[in-house]
């Protein structure tokens, strides 16, 4: 199944990078991996206390932070409505002063992401915006309806003008170790998706061990994600920073082994500007630079931009702010 | 740079620690400091400069201590302790939780004086030396109150000597303080010259919580000033912590002064990587194992030791790792590795790694700032363990790195060192990770870990790491001793007579040696006497060479150890019901060589002390330790390993089953000189361990001049303690030759113990014949 892109759209690993083409399951290379959970907390807690950004530059990585969001509405009560003022908020995410006094002019968000139903208001309203529209698909967020019309989903979804699909895969398959089906699942969706890019979402939350969270993200990045996700913002649990650590280490272990990166999108639960810095850092540190921008980083979020918002505020005017003065979405 | 530059860019910026209040600090001091006795400071005297090594800015003007200063402070701690130890602990416990009130309140300060004076990033002394400092008071307030109850057979030892290093000023001064103070002690404490300026805010602080005159007293100075210290005839107990070479002359220069002595010497700490490692955390792990404070640390992890399997792919990401390392202004909260204390010491790493001409070394390639004292985290792979740079402590940010194949070997290297304080241990393996961590030969050790430090955990060395250890209640034992007065210990001379026959068949008694009867290497025997000088028997002159052959046949017994309490016990029961069914001979042969009718009373003592180890050989438990991790630190007793044990003249079977029982029990081997004048004894005992199923090599026992082998045990680098309870005058010489390799030690200095009574067994020579091992094991799936 071919669809054609109709837009330029940036922000997306192929844009700039060589898409990930999987590779065979390599099921040595997945039972090899470790994940000594006290050593992963350990690092994560003293994180924080090792990097900082001050003044301009925590002003500067708000900013970038802002790039990387995956604007997101994923409610039952979503109507056409809803969406095109989410869409407005994602052309103008921080007020256009703000963002003069910041020599910041033109920012945008990474992304809008919704429900199948609101793919094409949601197209309608970034239109020439440059700003692609993501769907969640496959069934999310359980992902148990049946499988050929997951992958029906996913078809239609990227017909109706989703540029990129987040898939949620069968939890099932691993927490009984059946690598080989998963691997297959997401061959599938991946397949089905075409040119639009994928974002496994393995819901860390479910996953039991940080070891099965590696062993998943491997085992995605093989049959071919374009991004892995923690979580569809539905578990009990969602984005952790421990969590994070696993993954963007497979993404590393993954590019050292074939030379692809796979971008990485922690969902659910970030919602200060503090968090935010954390995961960028945590990310530069692990990953590197090439990582720090939308093609291979989002934050799956909807309530951290009005923090980031109040944060950039302060750091115009000297004086902390309110959340009324901001615009919603 | 603006906004947009650096959303480009997406680097870091300057995070600097406003040092204002601390430089404020030292203003109100003046920039120019005395000492700190009797609750307040003296006027500047001659003295030397402090500076900050991240720039050379010189920060304050030191006194250096003379002879005088040193006196009045000795006197000062020791005016004050009577009135101090009969506070009673909660009086004490009061004082030192308001000691960590204070220091919590005043945190920032302490940290960011902290980093002026050493070096070390702001991150590290903000999270980890000045919380660690506070734990310390308010787990030894906790002691305090506690020490009545707890510890009611223990009192003060007075008056505490204490010097320490320059590598974590304050934590170390915490360390050493707050367990003294806890126990009723009074303290005379000298910070490094490099590194004295948060002792002397501790001062202040002290002065400001109202902690009563003269309980700390702080004198600063160079190492003559510690000299002065430790040989101070007022100083009733010696701490320190620094190099091994400087350790060893602390033990020579205070043997057989009677001074209780603890020391916490250097490390080459093994990092032992298993092929089912998580890698990348052991990568991190590793990270605050050498480059934390910049390797300045005593049990660093730095020598690495890792799988073949998995050493290439390690050694890569550790190098890719130690590229994203920031290295600068250590006052920046945004760096890991910040400056080295001082001149002199970067050019001791200096050296020491440009005479390295093998392997292959990895700098970190980083622009290190222009002035001050930097250097860049290096990694040296592919050497031996014989080059110089796996086997002596380089005391920076230098890793070695060799490969191992199986778990023995990694085990063997791990081992092949003089030191033993620390070491870490990475796998996934439970079995095998509980298995290898008690065999490595240290006095910490970390599962998947490194750099763990908690007040409820003992940490200490064994080996050339020293001995004593510092937290936990086994850390209370160097400040505390057991209630009660002895009184001097005359000597006994052996019975003298004339030659002639002995009644009955000609026997020649042999000494002792792995489980088999070996004629004296020197040929010669000596005569002994009843006190009427009736001939008894001939017994054989031991030499050094019979000292040697018996120290190689206990070190060749160390299966011993690994043996089941239970197991020991069983033996020790059996030598009992065997001495039991000769005690006749026994006590006539006592009565004979003695004199008098007490030999019944001494073997009916000898069968109970056998019973008393035998039920001690299972029970003498380990602990966990409530640290605050999600995970376990366990105490476990380990046997120190071969002791040297001269046993008490006065009673020759219950002086030397007494000796035994404790050693063997808990799995070590002794080698044991018996009574001089009444040998005679040990060669039916010798009998009684044959038939009782003991494993060769266990228990040797030679017979000779105590004063002639006692320093050649003492010296014996393959021996590892040393216990004197001889009526000869021995414990100098003990002491002063145990520095070679730092054995442990216990003499009597002359003083009588009552062998008969309580005091002749039980926990202390228990405490004797184990190291307390602390293993952390952190958990989580």
């Amino acid at each position: 199944m071919q669809t054609e892109i109709r837009t330029p759209v940036a922000g997306l690993p192929q844009t700039t990078e060589a898409r990930n083409a999987g590779m065979e399951l390599d099921l040595d290379r997945v039972m090899r991996v470790q994940a000594n959970r006290p050593a992963i907390e350990r690092r994560v807690a003293t994180f924080p206390g090792r990097r900082t950004v001050k003044k301009n530059y925590q002003a500067a990585w708000l900013c970038k932070a802002i790039t990387c969001i995956d604007l997101t509405t994923l409610a039952g009560d979503d109507t056409e409505g809803r969406v095109r003022r989410l869409a407005a908020k994602a052309r103008q995410p921080v007020r256009a002063d703000l963002l003069d006094a910041l020599g910041m002019e033109g920012l945008r968000v990474g992304a809008v992401c919704v429900y199948h139903d609101m793919i094409a208001p949601a197209r309608a309203a970034l239109e020439g915006s440059g700003i692609p529209v993501a769907a969640v698909s496959t069934g999310f967020p359980a992902g148990l309806s049946p499988f050929h019309l997951r992958l029906a989903e996913i078809e239609e979804s990227v017909k109706a003008g989703a540029e990129e699909i987040d898939i949620v895969i069968s939890r099932r398959h691993v927490l009984t170790g059946n690598w080989e089906a998963l691997y297959e699942e997401i061959r599938a969706f991946r397949a089905a998706c075409g040119p639009a890019h994928l974002k496994a979402i393995l819901a860390t939350g479910e996953l039991g061990t940080l070891r099965n969270v590696a062993r998943a993200s491997l085992v995605a990045m093989m049959a071919g994600a374009d991004f892995i996700k923690t979580s569809t913002g539905k578990e009990a649990v969602n984005a952790t920073l421990p969590v994070s650590l696993v993954m963007i280490r497979a993404i590393r272990d993954y590019f050292d082994a074939t030379g692809y990166r796979v971008g990485y999108k922690p969902a659910g639960g970030i919602s200060k500007a503090k968090d935010a810095l954390s995961y960028l850092m945590l990310i530069k540190e692990e990953l590197g630079n090439p990582w720090l921008s939308p093609d291979l980083f989002r934050f799956g979020a909807s309530s951290l931009l009005g923090d980031i918002e109040r944060q950039l505020e302060h750091h115009v005017t000297g004086a902390y702010s309110a959340g009324y003065r901001h615009p919603m979405g | 740079m603006s906004v947009k530059e650096i959303f480009e860019t997406m680097n870091y910026g300057p995070a600097p620690e406003d040092a204002s209040e601390a430089f404020a600090w030292l203003v109100d001091q003046g920039d120019r400091f005395g000492h700190f006795i009797d609750g307040d400071f003296t006027s500047p005297g001659e003295g030397f400069l402090s500076r900050n090594p991240a720039n050379g800015e010189t920060l304050a003007t030191l006194t250096q201590a003379t002879q005088a200063d040193v006196d009045t402070a000795v006197e000062a701690a020791r005016k004050a302790q009577g009135k101090w130890a009969r506070l009673g602990g909660h009086g004490r416990a009061k004082h030192l939780y308001a000691i960590a009130r204070i220091l919590q309140r005043n945190a920032r300060l302490c940290a960011v004086l902290e980093t002026l004076d050493n070096g070390k990033p702001i991150r590290e002394s903000r999270d980890i030396d000045l919380p660690l400092v506070q734990r310390h008071f308010y787990y030894h307030a906790g002691m305090a109150q506690l020490m009545e109850s707890e510890l009611p057979d223990r009192e003060p030892v007075g008056v505490c000597g204490q010097v320490i290093p320059w590598n974590f000023p304050l934590l170390m001064l915490a360390w050493k303080v707050a367990p003294a103070l806890a126990m009723g002690n009074t303290v005379v404490l000298k910070p490094a010259e490099y590194t004295s300026l948060t002792a002397l805010l501790f001062a202040d602080l002290c002065r400001q919580a109202g902690l009563p005159k003269g309980v700390v007293n702080i004198v600063t100075g160079d190492g003559a000033v510690g000299e002065m210290i430790v040989t101070h005839p007022g100083v009733d107990k010696v701490a320190f912590t620094g190099s091994t070479e400087v350790g060893r002359r602390i033990r020579q220069a205070t043997a057989g002064s009677g001074k209780a002595l603890t020391l916490e010497l250097g490390g080459k700490s093994p990092y032992v990587v298993f092929d089912d490692a998580d890698l990348d955390s052991a990568i991190e792990g590793l990270v605050d194992a050498i480059w934390f404070n910049q390797g300045q640390v005593c049990c660093a992890g730095s020598r690495l030791l890792v799988q073949e399997g998995v050493a290439e792919r390690f050694h890569d990401k550790l190098r890719a790792r130690m590229q994203s390392l920031r290295i600068g202004n250590p006052l920046d909260k945004c760096i890991d590795v910040g400056a080295i204390v001082d001149p002199v010491q970067v050019r001791a790493i200096t050296e020491m790694v440009e005479g390295c001409t093998e392997g292959e070394r990895f700098s970190v390639a980083a622009d290190l700032p222009e002035s001050g004292c930097f250097y860049p985290p290096t990694l040296i792979t592919g050497l031996a363990p014989s080059h110089r740079l796996m086997q002596e402590e380089i005391f920076g940010p230098v890793l070695v790195s060799t490969t191992f194949r199986t778990p023995d070997e990694a085990v063997q290297l791990a081992n092949n060192t003089r030191y033993g304080l620390a070491a870490s241990v990475w796998s996934e393996n439970l079995n095998l990770a509980l298995d290898i961590a008690p065999r490595i030969e240290a006095g910490v050790i970390w599962v998947n870990g490194s750099n763990m430090f908690d007040a409820a955990a003992g940490f200490g060395g064994v080996r050339e790491s020293g001995f004593g250890r510092e937290g936990g209640w086994e850390g209370l034992r160097a400040y505390t001793r057991p209630v009660g007065r002895t009184r001097p210990l005359a000597g006994i001379e052996p019975n003298t007579g004339e030659n002639g026959p002995v009644e009955g068949i000609d026997r020649t008694p042999k000494l002792y040696i792995g489980g088999k009867q070996a004629r004296p290497d020197g040929g010669y025997s000596r005569a002994v006497f009843s006190p009427r000088g009736k001939l008894l028997g001939q017994m054989p002159e031991a030499n050094r060479k019979d000292l040697r052959n018996a120290v190689e046949a206990a070190r060749g017994a160390g299966a011993w150890g690994r043996m089941s309490g239970h197991q020991r016990a069983q033996i020790l029961y059996y030598m009992a019901e065997n001495l039991s069914a000769r005690a006749d001979d026994f006590a006539h042969k006592i009565n004979e060589m003695k004199g008098g009718r007490s030999g019944e009373k001494e073997v009916e003592a000898s069968i109970r002390r056998l019973f008393t180890y035998a039920a001690w050989a299972d029970k003498f438990d380990g602990q966990a330790r409530g640290v605050p991790i999600r995970g376990i630190a366990l105490a476990m007793r380990a046997p120190v390993g071969v002791i040297g044990a001269i046993c008490p003249d006065e009673a020759p079977l219950l002086g030397m089953v007494s000796m035994m029982g404790p050693a063997i029990a808990m799995g070590n081997r002794v080698v044991m000189l018996a009574s001089e004048p009444y040998p005679l004894v040990y060669a039916d005992f010798y009998q009684v361990l044959d038939t009782s199923d003991l494993p060769g090599g266990v228990v040797n026992i030679l017979t000779g001049k105590h004063g002639t082998l006692a320093p050649v045990m003492a010296a014996h680098m393959d021996v590892d303690a040393v216990w004197s309870f001889s009526s000869s005058d021995i414990s100098k010489v003990i002491e002063r030759e145990s520095a070679g390799n730092l054995k442990r030690t216990w003499v009597n200095n002359g003083l009588v113990r009552d062998w008969f009574s309580a005091e002749g067994e039980g926990r202390d020579f228990l405490e004797a014949a184990t190291e307390v091992k602390t293993i952390w094991v952190p958990y989580g799936a």
